[in-house]
């Protein structure tokens, strides 16, 4: 484990799932949580856990980004909060 | 209301943090999971036991066999249930149209096309790779099967849902993933029938051309191909019908 | 900084995990938006799946594979493994499974979210109840 890059994954982390909740734009906040799967993906490839990394990179910052898109084309993309 | 839910969210919060002074230090040797004598027994043995490097895929696909098919049967039933929330069977849903359809261009674009169709089979071949060689390094039947299921994805937003769904159809699509779960529970049954426990794989030995010890190896490679079948036609079906509101027709 | 020292900097990571179930928990309490809802949801669950990754991390240990020459067998070797050297898998195989059925969830969710949007017409929960509240019981 590398202590820095570790601190600065996870305030990064810390942000973006701030962001991801406050943005009003839906096609924005699915975006922002796919950067989230990615930078939680590093953490885990960090922590020796590889196999889980590999698989949050294909199903986290992959399919469910792709699939909330979707869902976000099909409804509305404004969000009241 | 919202006082309320911060009230109880900074309640939860501050018994958690408080609790943290309890854990075990970061990364210590001796805590509970790592001392255990079960983790231990993994990394010790696998290699006497089943000959396979990765301990993460024996411990997957060999030692806790039965939860992973059981999570596989989860897998299975949310593709099922999301075709059963969105087809509209004729009972009369209001149908507000969704705000964003309808302002896309007809044709799809020449670039988007062509440079999917130039990455989709490297990443099919990939795929198939990470099933097969989860032995040896990261990977197996869960990442390979996303993959797969990832390169469908991918012809259905460059081509349309239409052009992927001509490639594997519905019906090809549920007797993919039901095929999947039958791979999975049908190697643990031949277990059965030879007279071991459900999914004891060294048994498969008497069948197979190998000793107990490849057979259990092999025996892996049967249940990942079984959760890459699942997997591949789930992580499929749940895109092409959110996409479309279950019509199957149009859509991204 | 005796207290940084002994309270703050091993516990480091888990403060920061509990910060973001308590966001992902707010979300999923306290937002309007049904998408947003999921994402909170999302974040929460993410937030347990590092808890438990992290349980398994050793200080200075590698990968959960191993090497070749550690493996029985004459062309191989045989060296010996030793323990504190190979983080510890089952957390790893767990969470695997976990994430996986995590998304096909999430799936489920999404579509019923699209089916509430197709009969109301919104994704807002207030406007959902209010429109509920409107129509006659029967």
């Amino acid at each position: 484990m590398i202590p820095a890059f570790d601190i600065i994954l996870l305030v990064f982390l810390v942000v973006t799932s701030v962001i991801a909740l406050r943005v009003r734009d839906l096609l924005a906040a699915s975006m922002v949580f796919g950067i989230y799967s990615f930078l939680i993906c590093l953490l885990w490839a960090e922590m020796t856990a590889v196999d889980v990394a590999f698989t949050e990179a294909a199903v986290g910052a992959g399919v469910s980004t792709v699939i909330m898109v979707a869902t976000v084309y099909q409804t509305a993309r404004r969000s009241k909060d | 209301m919202k006082g309320l839910a911060l009230f109880a969210v900074a309640f939860t919060g501050a018994l958690l943090l408080y609790a943290t002074g309890d854990f075990p230090d970061w990364g210590s040797l001796d805590s509970p999971a790592n001392g255990g004598e079960l983790s231990t027994h993994y990394i010790k043995e696998v290699r006497k036991e089943t000959e396979v490097p990765n301990i993460v895929t024996a411990v997957l696909a060999d030692y806790r066999g039965f939860d992973t098919m059981f999570e596989t049967v989860v897998v299975f039933v949310a593709g099922i249930a999301i075709i059963a929330v969105l087809r509209d069977f004729g009972n009369g849903s209001r149908g507000y149209p969704p705000a964003l359809a309808n302002n896309l261009p007809e044709e799809p674009d020449l670039i988007v096309t062509q440079t999917c169709n130039l990455v989709i089979p490297v990443l099919q071949i990939f795929a198939l790779y990470v099933l097969a060689h989860g032995h040896h390094s990261p990977g197996g039947g869960f990442q390979g099967g996303v993959m797969l299921g990832a390169s469908y994805i991918l012809i259905a937003l460059a081509n349309g849902v239409e052009a992927a769904m001509k490639i594997l159809s519905e019906r090809k699509i549920l007797l993919m993933a039901a095929t999947g779960i039958l791979i999975y529970s049908g190697t643990g049954l031949v277990c059965l029938l030879l007279g071991e426990n459900f999914l004891d794989y060294h048994v498969l030995s008497r069948i197979l051309p190998t000793d107990p010890i490849m057979a259990r190896s092999h025996a892996m490679l049967f249940v990942e191909t079984g959760v890459a079948f699942t997997v591949t036609a789930v992580m499929f079906s749940i895109y092409a019908n959110l996409a479309t509101r279950g019509t199957l027709k149009g859509g991204l | 900084m005796e207290f940084f020292e002994q309270l703050i900097i091993p516990k480091f990571n888990y403060w920061i995990y509990v910060i973001l179930m308590m966001i992902g928990m707010r979300a999923m309490i306290a937002k309007n938006n049904l998408v947003k809802k999921l994402i909170g949801m999302a974040i929460f669950q993410t937030a347990i799946i590092l808890f438990y990754v992290s349980i398994g991390v050793k200080e200075g240990a590698n990968i959960p594979i191993l090497d070749h020459h550690m493996m029985p067998g004459e062309i191989h070797g045989g060296d010996p493994v030793v323990v504190a050297e190979f983080a510890n898998p089952l957390p790893h195989v767990l969470m695997l499974t976990a994430i996986v059925v995590g998304v096909a969830t999430l799936g489920l969710a999404l579509a019923m979210s699209q089916k509430i949007y197709r009969a109301y017409g919104t994704l807002e929960e207030d406007d959902i109840l209010s429109q509920i509240k409107l129509e006659p019981n029967d």
